[in-house]
């Protein structure tokens, strides 16, 4: 177990490591530089080569890259270009605070509304229910997300007046819940449908097992085949697509939270990306990896808890 | 000759007019050839090269192999979206930025299929044969291992060329891709969004369009999967007939 977890952290820091060395080397690259950026085309040379100093660039990539992991490590991620006078750290709190209960809520509900959805789909496997629910997740899955969200808006908040078209009245606000729910529902409607398609899947690959045919032999009740004989062992690959759907909504919700302008981690991505603002794109990208990372090995360690075999090895 | 602005379907106007009364219909048809020319590029490039790979990784193995895929893995693990972003920042708002970031989001897929199914290929006795005949490592792995993973490669390529549309259409609601005033699906969108206090249709259609093709490339790839898989194929035509294997296999395109 300790040995397990030694592994995954080293490999974990490895990752970690290589992801923003690529990020940042790409982000070298860019024509024209940073201290250009900031100041804009017309400061006077001297100011430039202030700038230049106070930014480190006259510095080789390498020595740069090692400054910026050290102040990494301290939670130093620097200053923002894009937003003067915040740092990145800040600006990326403030994103996660909008971000983070989003994609925790939307892949949570997601997970619980799939699976058992899924589960009725293999309860009636071939019938005429599991048909429709199939033909469901096909539609939903093929729906692009931003596309639905553009037409609730459009049908919900300018025509019936239902929901507040978008922005956020930050948390403190009783109405904070009332913006949230059309970006949740948006979100959470392509992942259910993946959630069940995936636990359908899995779940008509084990219904056909000798053991669950055991427990049907026994005289179990129906809910009592499908919950506690056939959806446990089926657990793992769908803790696998939980982990993995959490980690790809903290930059995957981007799109989303355009439509609805959500202050979430999108925005200042999409600002980041125009405003070439190369601090704040690395250490987004630092923190999504890290986010990515760090979700499927919880997912790992999960499997350890629903099957005793993997802990064994 | 242009319309009157914010008209309803009409016999004339199919699609109806959007803000400036361009026709709707022309406009779809003319940004589907974007979408398709980036999703297609970056599916074959990612894909030609992620099977190119994953071949040699399989075929390899060793340290040289858990590097490809340790590569591959970190690709993996970055969200194509802000994969994107960090490219548009580097190279422009451009199409060569979008193709390049959707087709490094395919290429994983490609790689991980190709690599699995060498690493069991590679033991079988065709192979052995070959090697015996004294057939030389490029021609065994291009004319005797690469022929049988055709069919999972094709399947896959369907798959991922649904996610790339959408991938292509996100990213141009961003802003990134074609600029104006091409159309393409993804930016009508966007743009329409701003106008729907006035007409829905602009914001209906295009993604209506969007939403049936990704469907259509769906269905055909799991209709193609179940067709080339021998196991599954007497089941077919029995319509309500469980799919044993079949459907864990095609999963690859991409959790949402």
């Amino acid at each position: 177990m300790l040995r397990f977890l030694l592994n995954r952290t080293v490999a974990m820091v490895a990752m970690i490591l290589l992801v923003t060395m690529a990020v940042s080397l790409v982000l070298t690259a860019l024509p024209g530089d940073a201290a250009r950026l900031v100041l804009g085309p017309e400061a006077p040379p001297e100011r430039y080569e202030a700038v230049r100093q106070a930014l480190g660039l006259h510095e080789p990539w390498p020595l740069r890259f090692f400054r910026w992991l050290a102040g990494a490590c301290r939670g130093d991620l620097g200053f923002s270009f894009r937003y003067p006078g915040h740092t990145v750290a800040e600006i990326l709190r403030r994103g996660l605070a909008v971000t983070l209960p989003l994609a925790g809520l939307v892949a949570f509900f997601s997970f619980v509304l799939g699976v058992l959805l899924g589960t009725l789909s293999v309860s009636r496997l071939g019938g005429l229910l599991d048909l429709l629910l199939s033909m469901g997740n096909q539609v939903f899955l093929a729906i692009p997300e931003f596309w639905l969200g553009i037409l609730l808006v459009g049908f919900l908040s300018l025509r019936l007046h239902l929901f507040p078209a978008g922005g956020f009245p930050g948390w403190g606000e009783g109405r904070a819940w009332l913006h949230l729910a059309l970006p949740l529902c948006v979100l959470a409607l392509p992942r259910v449908a993946y959630f069940a398609r995936l636990s359908r899947a899995v779940l008509a690959d084990v219904l056909f097992a000798d053991f669950v045919r055991t427990a049907w032999a026994k005289g179990l009740a129906e809910r009592a085949v499908l919950f506690r004989h056939t959806l446990r062992p089926a657990l793992v690959p769908l803790v696998a697509g939980l982990g993995l759907t959490f980690s790809r909504l903290l930059a995957g919700a981007l799109v989303v939270e355009q439509v609805f302008s959500l202050p979430g981690l999108g925005g200042y991505a999409v600002e980041a990306a125009f405003g070439r603002d190369v601090p704040l794109l690395l250490g987004m990208s630092a923190l999504v990896t890290a986010a990515v990372v760090v979700a499927s090995t919880a997912a790992d360690l999960a499997y350890g808890f629903l099957d005793p075999r993997i802990r064994a090895s | 000759m242009v319309a009157e602005p914010f008209l309803s379907p009409t016999p004339s106007h199919l699609f109806g007019t959007d803000w400036f009364g361009r026709d709707l219909l022309a406009r779809v048809m003319v940004g589907g050839r974007v979408s398709f020319a980036v999703a297609f590029l970056s599916v074959a490039g990612g894909g030609a090269l992620g099977t190119l790979l994953g071949l040699l990784a399989g075929y390899f193995r060793g340290p040289f192999g858990a590097a490809i895929l340790g590569v591959s893995d970190g690709v993996l693990a970055f969200p194509p979206v802000l994969l994107a972003l960090v490219l548009a920042a580097v190279l422009g708002r451009g199409i060569p930025g979008v193709v390049l970031a959707l087709g490094l989001f395919n290429l994983p897929y490609f790689l991980r299929l190709s690599h699995a199914a060498t690493l069991t290929l590679r033991e079988r006795e065709f192979v052995l044969a070959a090697t015996a005949a004294g057939v030389s490592t490029a021609r065994l792995l291009f004319r005797h291992i690469l022929p049988n993973l055709a069919s999972p490669l094709l399947v896959q390529a369907t798959v991922s060329l649904g996610a790339a549309l959408l991938a292509e259409a996100s990213l141009a609601y961003l802003g990134l891709g074609v600029q104006p005033p091409h159309p393409t699906w993804g930016r009508m969108l966007g743009e329409a969004q701003s106008w729907l206090g006035r007409s829905p249709y602009p914001a209906l259609f295009p993604g209506l369009v969007l939403a049936l093709t990704v469907l259509g490339l769906n269905v055909l790839g799991d209709l193609l999967r179940d067709l080339l898989d021998p196991r599954v194929r007497p089941l077919l035509f029995s319509p309500f007939g469980p799919r044993p294997r079949g459907e864990r296999k095609g999963e690859g395109g991409g959790a949402p």
